[in-house]
């Protein structure tokens, strides 16, 4: 599936990620995701866009984000120095601001006045409704109904910032649903409607266009942890859930082959089917939502619902790039269980007084298994993509079901 | 079997394998071919049909509910095939599944079960090189959709790549009825009619005999699916067969 019969503008590549990526949509989107590629080529290069979307990052999203080392973490584990990339400080709480803002200046650039998004954790609708808000824009977020139950209190965020909640009941109520309903929207009103993916997945240009949003990210990183260090770190943790954190934490850090990357998918409640959103170890090549990339599926090639204590993890399928670097080994894929996650929420509380997001927690918890294996030189970035208080009804619950005491 | 419309316009009627289980989808087929349907297409269940609009879409829950699988509306495929040799019969598919089976051994099984041609949602001509050759080798058509958003060097990729007909697609949206054809429909097949004599059929919001009357002066076929589906979900299993050939008799007036 590597082949082009008729030879499109290709400006940004061929949408592909070795075998993986590409464009798997209904033909009405096709006209629009072949102007979405060409007005997003044109700004890439453009001074004028580059420098209005800097100075707002720096400004208005409060970029570049701190390299805390911690201390105490370190200490308590006995093993690596642990640094903590902090996109949980940005404003509304998450590394998602730094693609919704790209993407909303392109929309602005196209003339599009009306958004929509999808959003699981909420993160990406708050930070979509936030940019629209900023920009004037008309916006519509499709969120799971599992997932309004789940984050309710992004759900007022966003209503309060002026963006229309649309709930959906269909399959799982979770993500993946948002994305269909998204994607109906959006083929529906094609010609006035600019849909700001939320994640690094979707069809060509979306993976591409995420990844150099949240490329910022490792660029920081990277001039951080010399700065901090003199070298670059022995391994860079993120949370994989469609990729879009890790796929920016990693990036510059790929042509750096003595830096492990690894990623950690959610590893819910089990192995079985159906109680985790673990892709690169369950789940095989498929086409999902308009890319092929590893998906979660039976043997009849139905998507599998997925299961996780964190709505942003809780996804079928997952980035084209991740796909081709785990494929390459460049990158690892690892899974962090409901429990561990939510024991790295308590361990980083306690030792650091930073509370992050049950997403990210699934970083967390990679590098409490990593530190103690490594020498006290070695130094480990994990990727904090946002913060834990929109989790605080979730954790509540299930801390007290733990008898952790809240 | 090669794809013939022997009306004008000829009748492509939609159904969702399985819906509400195998054997009355068999006995609607055949009903509504007798009672004019020129082409079947036979909707292979999928969890996320995501072109499609929220009837065809509740017909895929249930019949993906009831653990209908590719295998099934293959076998369904071969039993309309061998009790109604004249009908065209499409395969209906979002990609996945597909992909799951193989792609060579699809077209292989396709085939064998006597299907004419496959359509897949979410296959672009741009990544259907591999497809179109597995489809080649085995003699089945591949049916790609057009959009009144599609450009003109899409629309001629199209119509030189698609085989039994062309799907165009009334207005940009999902699957549905509606009470009146967009005034893009007529303009899209038009458009495509620069770059082809081959067959044309118009779908999305196709829904009583004065659409399929109006399809008529401009396509050559008029594609009928939410509302056929619909009352199958009215329908109690029994009545559905009588029900869908009552509906499609008076579809063409």
């Amino acid at each position: 599936m590597e082949h082009s019969i008729i030879d499109p503008v290709r400006t940004l590549g061929n949408g592909r990620f070795g075998a993986y990526g590409g464009r798997y949509v209904p033909e009405t989107l096709m006209a629009a995701l072949q102007e979405l590629e060409r007005a997003y080529a044109a700004v890439r290069e453009d001074q004028a866009f580059q420098g209005e979307l800097a100075a707002l990052l720096k400004d208005y999203v409060g970029r570049p984000t701190p390299l805390y080392f911690a201390k105490r973490l370190s200490e308590s584990l006995g093993g690596a120095k642990i640094y903590l990339k902090r996109e949980d400080l940005l404003h509304t709480g998450a590394h998602k601001i730094n693609n919704a803002l790209g993407q909303a200046l392109l929309a602005r650039r196209m003339g599009k006045q009306r958004i929509i998004a999808e959003t699981g954790a909420g993160q990406h609708g708050v930070a979509t409704a936030t940019v629209c808000a900023l920009f004037g824009m008309e916006c519509v977020i499709y969120m799971g109904e599992e997932d309004m139950r789940r984050q309710e209190l992004n759900v007022y965020r966003m209503r309060l910032l002026g963006a229309e909640v649309r709930g959906v009941g269909s399959g799982s109520a979770t993500l993946k649903d948002a994305i269909n309903e998204a994607m109906r929207d959006w083929v529906t009103n094609v010609r006035t409607t600019f849909y700001i993916l939320g994640s690094a997945l979707g069809a060509h240009p979306y993976p591409t266009m995420v990844r150099d949003f949240h490329r910022v990210i490792s660029r920081e990183a990277k001039q951080q942890i010399l700065e901090h260090e003199g070298k670059l770190p022995n391994a860079v943790i993120a949370c994989v859930g469609g990729g879009s954190n890790a796929i920016g934490a990693f990036y510059e850090f790929i042509p750096e082959p003595n830096v492990r990357l690894i990623g950690v998918e959610a590893g819910g409640r089990g192995t079985a089917l159906g109680e985790h959103a673990a892709r690169f170890s369950g789940g095989l090549p498929g086409v999902l939502q308009g890319t092929y990339s590893y998906v979660l599926q039976n043997d009849a090639g139905q998507v599998a619902t997925t299961h996780s204590v964190s709505a942003g993890l809780d996804y079928a399928s997952v980035g084209p790039e991740h796909a081709m670097l785990h494929d390459q080994g460049r990158a690892t894929y690892t899974s962090a269980t409901d429990a561990e996650a939510l024991d790295a929420v308590k361990v980083l509380s306690r030792t650091e007084g930073i509370l992050p997001a049950l997403e990210s927690a699934h970083a967390i918890a990679e590098a409490i298994k990593q530190a103690p294996k490594l020498a006290k030189t070695d130094v480990i970035l994990v990727n904090v993509s946002g913060r834990g208080d929109k989790d605080m009804g979730i954790l509540a619950r299930e801390m007290e079901l733990k008898g952790a005491g809240a | 079997m090669p794809i013939q419309f022997s009306k004008k316009p000829g009748l492509v009627i939609y159904l969702t394998a399985g819906d509400p289980d195998l054997a009355t989808t068999r006995q609607i087929a055949i009903a509504a071919i007798d009672a004019g349907a020129d082409v079947l297409e036979l909707g292979v269940p999928f969890s996320d049909p995501l072109a499609d609009g929220p009837v065809i879409q509740r017909a895929m829950e249930r019949a993906v509910g009831r653990g209908v699988r590719l295998t099934d509306v293959l076998t369904l495929c071969k039993e309309i095939r061998t009790e109604r040799p004249q009908a065209g019969l499409i395969l209906f598919s979002y990609l996945n599944p597909v992909l799951r089976m193989g792609l060579e051994s699809f077209c292989a099984e396709a085939k064998a079960a006597g299907a004419d041609g496959v359509l897949l949602t979410d296959m672009i001509v741009e990544e259907a090189a591999d497809y179109m050759a597995a489809m080649k080798k085995h003699g089945l058509a591949p049916v790609f959709l057009a959009a009144p958003t599609s450009p003109d060097d899409r629309l001629k990729a199209i119509a030189e790549h698609t085989e039994g007909f062309l799907y165009a697609i009334s207005r940009t949206g999902i699957t549905g009825v509606s009470s009146t054809l967009s005034d893009d429909a007529s303009k899209l097949v038009q458009r495509i009619r620069q770059f082809t004599d081959k067959p044309i059929a118009l779908g999305f919001g196709v829904s009583n005999a004065e659409h399929v009357r109006a399809v008529g002066e401009y396509a050559d076929a008029a594609v009928i699916g939410s509302a056929i589906v619909a009352i199958i979900e009215k329908s109690t299993p029994q009545e559905a067969p009588t029900a869908v050939a009552e509906f499609v008799r008076g579809l063409r007036g």
